[in-house]
């Protein structure tokens, strides 16, 4: 279980590729929070149209 | 114990918003290690160097875009059977995940086909093949809500789900029925050529976006239901929507 690095710099470095490796781990980062960010937003909108019927209705 | 019970989509809202939080910590923790194994330990590879070590993601990802698939499509058919809300509820939540695992399947598989094969993009059977997988999760999601009457959307995009289940087979053999420029497979059910480090990683990254797509499912289902259900009175009884 020895890690395969020398140093910070060649892990970073990724052997000359650092542009593709990062480029497609960022994306699934990224991808992650845009899911994680609009599934939050969901519920609230599904919460607040909760309140907005019953608002409609207690007015009828 | 009755397996009916958490058929409905009031007790299964419980049931959902108690399991996430244990996928996601499963899914934290594999990720954790899977990186560490990929990311760290694993050697480089002889042929293709550094870059290689993007399979780590993309090959889980490319399974989970097709899996998730199949179990969506599983949901839409006990829908089209027997009319259950929940298991329409359940298709309509895993779509999205579903979408996002196909798209950054094809996004690595670009940024590591650009340094190995000198291209971004070719119209290769798997790639195109997986590019319609994604199209039929767009289509499936903009046709269920394209009706006033969600049931009916349920319905029609269910049956949509169903037909694109003919995509599945064509993507996994897509390397053995065309030449393709993509590789054939380095894990099957007979066995692998890879090199052990290499894939324990790539299993647990796997398990890891497994975990991972059923806490979000079980997430957007509450929300789902949430929509769905707001007239009921057991939505306007929760704590959270008074």
């Amino acid at each position: 279980m020895t890690l395969w690095w020398s140093s910070w710099s060649a892990f970073w470095a990724m052997g000359g590729h650092a542009f593709f490796v990062w480029m497609s781990f960022g994306a699934l980062l990224a991808a992650i929070v845009v899911e994680m960010v609009s599934l939050r937003l969901r519920r609230k909108r599904a919460l607040a149209a909760i309140e907005e019927e019953r608002d409609l209705e207690a007015e009828n | 114990m009755n397996w009916f019970y958490f058929a409905s989509p009031a007790t299964f809202y419980g049931l959902a918003g108690r399991l996430a939080p244990w996928f996601f910590i499963l899914a934290a923790v594999l990720a954790a290690w899977g990186l560490y194994l990929g990311l760290g330990v694993a050697p480089t590879d002889a042929q293709q160097g550094e870059v290689y070590r993007v399979i780590f993601i993309h090959v889980p990802t490319a399974w989970m875009s097709m899996f998730l698939y199949f179990v969506m499509a599983c949901y839409c058919g006990l829908t089209l059977v027997f009319n259950t809300r929940l298991s329409a509820m359940m298709a309509r939540a895993i779509a999205p995940t579903g979408a996002m695992f196909t798209f950054i399947a094809l996004w690595t598989g670009s940024f590591w086909g650009r340094p190995t094969w000198g291209t971004y993009w070719v119209w290769d059977a798997r790639l195109t093949s997986e590019l319609v997988l994604l199209f039929l999760y767009f289509g499936y999601i903009a046709l269920a809500n394209a009706f006033e009457d969600p049931r009916r959307g349920d319905r029609a995009a269910a049956l949509l789900a169903l037909i694109g289940v003919v995509n599945l087979p064509i993507i996994y053999f897509s390397v053995q029925w065309w030449n393709t420029l993509h590789q054939g497979s380095s894990v099957s059910f007979k066995g692998t050529s890879m090199h052990v480090t290499m894939l324990t990683g790539m299993l647990v990254m796997s398990f890891s976006a497994w975990m991972y797509a059923i806490g979000a499912t079980l997430v957007r289902v509450r929300a789902v239901i949430l929509e769905r259900e707001r007239r009921a009175q057991w939505v306007r009884n929760l704590p959270e929507a008074a």
